[in-house]
């Protein structure tokens, strides 16, 4: 690529359109929205296609002293190409998801999206922890007014949540990362993933981002906010929170609490195994019984989560490999996912799951998208959530086959849920008149799934185009973390009383 | 020294001595029609005044060539950038204020004068070397804003504030006072530089109430709890452009002030007032978050919001480094900026007969009928509680790396943590802007020199401000770096 900046060119492409967006009337704006993210997008493709695969590790860098106290300094990996792909994937679908279901303040409201497409891909290009921070927290702003402005019924409440909890969550962070900067003398994220901090220091420093991220990813008990966030946000605002905001805790600890503190990530493996496996099973068995579609999937999000976290802390390369590739999935599906929550709530102004039935008949074409994207959340073979579900779970069963197991049954659980809820909507005798009139989806529709349903096939299908960008860089975090990582629990396993899970969760340290 | 020299590098304070008594006489013998030149000719004084005290803070002036009348008074580059900013801040007032009192038909001849005054009071105190001198410069100011307060004869808020800030501000003299007068007792001298050799051994039983004294006598000036108490009433009941006045330029003073008494005459006894400033600190940040939250009265809020603001000052005093001291520069060069851009935020909301509007209710639904006023009062908001990318993070930010160096964790680690209570009566503001239905009190016609300062003030805190980083970093070291004796 030369010279040319083109991380600084996909921020700068939606902040001039976010900027624009706030003189603009409401048509225009939905046009110059659209046009940014496409641009970005076309921007997004062409990164990609010069991503050097085996070269080196951090591409496209860019380093500017502009600040004192900081850089101006982005660069990616491949964990972070991806990521930044989904990120401008979705973002158009998003603008799209909005054209019509957004009828006030819509410069407004376009204008935070692309300020939050601006933020997402800097928190994911930067290079210094000081700009990640910022970046990082400056999120909650736009995503305040989304929630709190377009949002349903009971979105203040919603909106002060979602604010104070992920405020607190990364204010300790702050702390930290100064801490950090301090000892190691450097702000530059690739230096300070090779510093080794002292044992005793990198347990409260991983405490501290673990704060932070786990309200970002959102892991139990600290989930609480999701379901509010996602239920009153706007359409298209649970589609980034679900499919890009909420990859934010796992890409922090990918980036910073794996290969910083690989020690303390190693003896807290046991925190995270345990919450995770609550997560799992409470947060599914929460699914199973909400009226509400979108809180539904909010509770998914977080048992799919779990499962990233279990992933991330197997300390090996298929339970990285399988985390990244959930967090990608993820991202689609359950964007799709509300999208499809999205469509028919536009037709008929409710998300009460018992206010549809029978849509098969009179809406056979969502009902099969919807179908599709259904098998996806669950993990059916074919499908992207497969791919990494399975990696992650055969790499944390290496590890400690008694959290595999009880994260497995997640993928039971979340087939009922999931299965449940299909049959309750789209199948079934149509009793809800208003419901059974609803038309079909429509171009618009189609253009927001048709693409998401391919993308989602394909990572099911041939996950190596996924895989190939990010193998070197997990390569590189797994062999950081070999020395710390936690032996393989097979020996001991055989010819022991099973213990019960939740105290073997609680007792074994490490 | 001769006295030239000494006079020479007074020259900020001659200017605004002299023209305030010429000011003085032209509102005696003009009367109120001469307040419009008078207003004009007080904000001329201080830009002559703001570009004297320029040129120490650009060079960085130190040491022993910036003492004036042996040791009483100090215009070095610490000086030097808490005067441009006093300085700034009293033009803004000026600025801003006859609009105000225009609109009411309470313009006086005699506030530019006043503001002259005070701003003369704080350029001393800030320059102080000796606790006497100290004495001097803060009664000056002070004597002024009692009068400031209470400029509204007719208004019984107006009146009201004035007595409360004068009885309780009285205390606050005599217990510092009492606080010079045993150090002086047991120190012999009220020299700072005297008195950090006498201190230099440690600290004697005397010393320490003395400095105690000293300390609770300032924090009263500087609004921190649980000295505080004052705070929301004078604000609330002083007039709009006045509490601006309060709020930015003698802030800045007092706190430069106990930063160089603090840090110069018992630099070497950190020890023994660090206690106490966290104390303070984390008490301020506390009171000042909750104390907000029930407030309905924009201009209370505002006032819980600076008590809140001076607690994370009071962070970087309390590191007791060079970095602590650069710290509290930039924090307080952003806090003034922050706090006049909210005031005058408050001046513009008026109903539609022009009275003044201060509802926190009021505001509601604002971003509909004044989007640009709403946009600004958001920045400014998110700014206060310190949410990147505005730029009010950066001096949260500051102020919580000099502590993390100096090895104050726990107290970085619990002011951020209590930063989020603050966080809540901010977003609630925007919420109430945003989120609520509009009710169309705020609709009163504005004035050119409030927007203008506005616009600059929301421009500061938007993200551009990271790029004036370098330089107020390299001043504000400067000016730190100044300070006599650190360890």
């Amino acid at each position: 690529m030369g010279g040319f900046p083109i991380l600084s060119v996909m921020l700068a492409v939606p902040l001039i359109g976010a900027i624009a967006c706030l003189f603009l009337d409401a048509k225009a704006a939905r046009m110059v929205a659209l046009l940014a993210t496409l641009v970005n997008l076309a921007l997004g493709i062409v990164l990609w296609a010069n991503y050097d695969i085996g070269g080196a590790q951090w591409q496209f860098r860019e380093y500017h002293e502009v600040f004192s106290g900081f850089a101006y300094a982005l660069g990616i990996d491949g964990i972070a190409l991806m990521l930044i792909m989904l990120s401008v994937f979705l973002m158009p679908i998003c603008i799209g998801a909005s054209w019509e279901a957004i009828t006030h303040r819509v410069g407004e409201y376009m204008a935070a999206f692309l300020l939050m497409e601006v933020l997402m891909i800097g928190v994911f290009a930067a290079q210094d922890i000081f700009l990640f921070y910022i970046l990082f927290e400056a999120g909650l702003i736009p995503m305040y007014l989304i929630i709190g402005v377009w949002g349903g019924q009971n979105r203040i409440y919603a909106a002060y949540k979602f604010f104070l909890y992920t405020l607190l969550g990364s204010v300790l962070m702050l702390i930290a990362m100064l801490w950090m900067v301090n000892e190691a003398g450097t702000t530059y994220i690739p230096y300070l993933q090779e510093y080794d901090f002292p044992i005793d220091a990198q347990t409260w420093l991983w405490l501290a981002f673990f704060a932070s991220f786990a309200v970002k990813m959102p892991m139990w008990p600290v989930h609480t906010w999701l379901p509010d966030a996602h239920v009153q946000a706007p359409t298209a605002g649970s589609v980034i929170l679900a499919g890009v905001l909420l990859k934010l805790g796992g890409y922090g600890f990918i980036r910073f609490s794996l290969p910083m503190f690989p020690d303390a990530s190693a003896d807290f493996g046991w925190l995270v195994w345990g919450l995770s496996m609550v997560a799992v099973v409470l947060t599914s068995l929460i699914a199973l019984v909400q009226a509400d579609m979108k809180k539904l999937i909010a509770y998914s999000s977080v048992a799919h989560m779990a499962i990233v976290t279990v992933g991330l802390f197997a300390f090996n390369v298929q339970g990285l490999e399988g985390a990244m590739m959930i967090m990608l999935g993820h991202g689609l599906v359950s964007g799709a996912l509300f999208l499809c929550v999205g469509v028919i709530y536009d037709r008929l102004h409710t998300r009460e799951i018992s206010r549809y039935g029978g849509l098969a008949i009179n809406m056979p074409a969502y009902a099969t998208l919807f179908l599709l994207f259904t098998m996806a959340s669950i993990g059916l073979p074919g499908t992207s959530n497969f791919v990494g579900e399975f990696l992650a779970l055969a790499g944390i069963y290496q590890v400690n086959s008694w959290v595999a197991f009880v994260c497995t049954t997640g993928i039971i659980l979340g087939a009922a849920y999931m299965l449940y809820l299909y049959r309750r909507v789209v199948f079934g005798i149509q009793t809800n008149e208003d419901a059974a009139a609803m038309p079909d989806l429509s171009t618009r529709e189609y253009l927001l799934l048709g693409p998401i349903a391919a993308a989602v096939l394909w990572m099911g299908v041939y996950p190596e185009s996924f895989l190939a960008p990010m193998r070197a860089d997990i390569q590189l975090l797994d062999t950081r973390l070999a020395a710390a990582a936690p032996e393989s629990d097979a020996q001991f396993a055989i010819g022991e009383g099973a213990p019960p899970v939740e105290e073997h969760a609680v007792g074994e340290v490490h | 020294m001769d006295y030239a020299t000494s006079l020479g590098l007074l020259a900020p304070e001659l200017v605004l001595a002299l023209s305030g008594l010429v000011l003085l006489l032209v509102a005696a013998w003009g009367g109120d029609e001469s307040a419009r030149v008078n207003s004009i000719a007080g904000a001329i004084a201080l830009g002559g005044a703001f570009a004297l005290s320029l040129s120490a803070v650009v060079d960085g002036a130190s040491g022993l060539d910036t003492f004036a009348f042996f040791g009483q008074f100090r215009a070095d580059a610490f000086a030097g950038l808490a005067k441009l900013m006093i300085f700034a801040s009293s033009i803004a007032v000026l600025m801003i204020a006859p609009r105000y009192f225009e609109r009411i038909g309470a313009m006086r001849a005699e506030f530019p004068v006043l503001v002259v005054f005070a701003a003369l009071g704080m350029a001393i105190m800030v320059s102080a070397g000796d606790l006497l001198s100290l004495y001097i410069g803060l009664e000056l100011n002070s004597l002024a804003a009692y009068v400031l307060a209470s400029i509204l004869r007719d208004e019984e808020r107006s009146a009201e504030a004035g007595l409360k800030y004068f009885v309780l501000g009285a205390l606050a003299s005599g217990i510092l006072l009492f606080g010079i007068s045993l150090t002086y007792g047991f120190a012999g001298t009220t020299n700072y530089t005297g008195i950090a050799v006498a201190v230099a051994d440690g600290l004697s039983t005397g010393q320490l109430f003395g400095l105690t004294f000293v300390l609770a006598g300032l924090a009263f000036k500087i609004s921190a709890a649980p000295f505080h108490m004052w705070t929301p009433d004078v604000y609330e009941g002083a007039p709009t452009p006045v509490t601006a006045f309060f709020a930015s330029a003698p802030k800045v003073a007092a706190i430069a002030l106990l930063a160089r008494v603090s840090l110069e005459a018992f630099g070497t006894q950190a020890d023994a007032w660090r206690q106490i400033v966290i104390f303070a600190a984390l008490l301020s940040i506390v009171i000042g978050a909750l104390g907000a939250i029930g407030q309905d009265n924009v201009k209370r809020l505002l006032a819980y919001s600076s008590i809140n603001n001076v607690g994370f000052i009071l962070i970087g005093l309390a590191a007791g480094t060079v970095g602590g001291a650069s710290a509290m520069m930039v924090y307080l060069v952003i806090y003034v900026v922050m706090t006049l851009g909210s005031f005058v935020a408050v001046l513009l909301m008026r109903d539609a007969e022009g009275r003044p509007v201060e509802g926190v209710s009021d505001l509601a639904g604002l971003s509909t009928t004044r989007p640009v006023l709403a946009w600004c009062l958001l920045a400014l908001m998110f700014s206060l509680a310190g949410i990147p990318p505005l730029f009010g993070f950066w001096g949260k930010f500051v102020v919580f790396q000099a502590a993390v160096q100096a090895d104050l964790i726990a107290l970085a680690a619990i002011g951020i943590a209590a930063s989020v209570i603050g966080a809540f009566y901010y977003i609630k503001i925007v919420k109430v802007m945003f989120f609520d239905d509009p009710v169309d009190t705020v609709k009163g016609e504005s004035d050119v020199p409030h927007w203008v300062l506005l616009g600059l003030c929301a421009l500061f805190v938007s993200p551009l401000g990271y790029l004036l980083i370098a330089p107020l970093d390299n001043v504000a070291d400067l000016a730190a770096a100044s300070l006599a004796v650190i360890p």
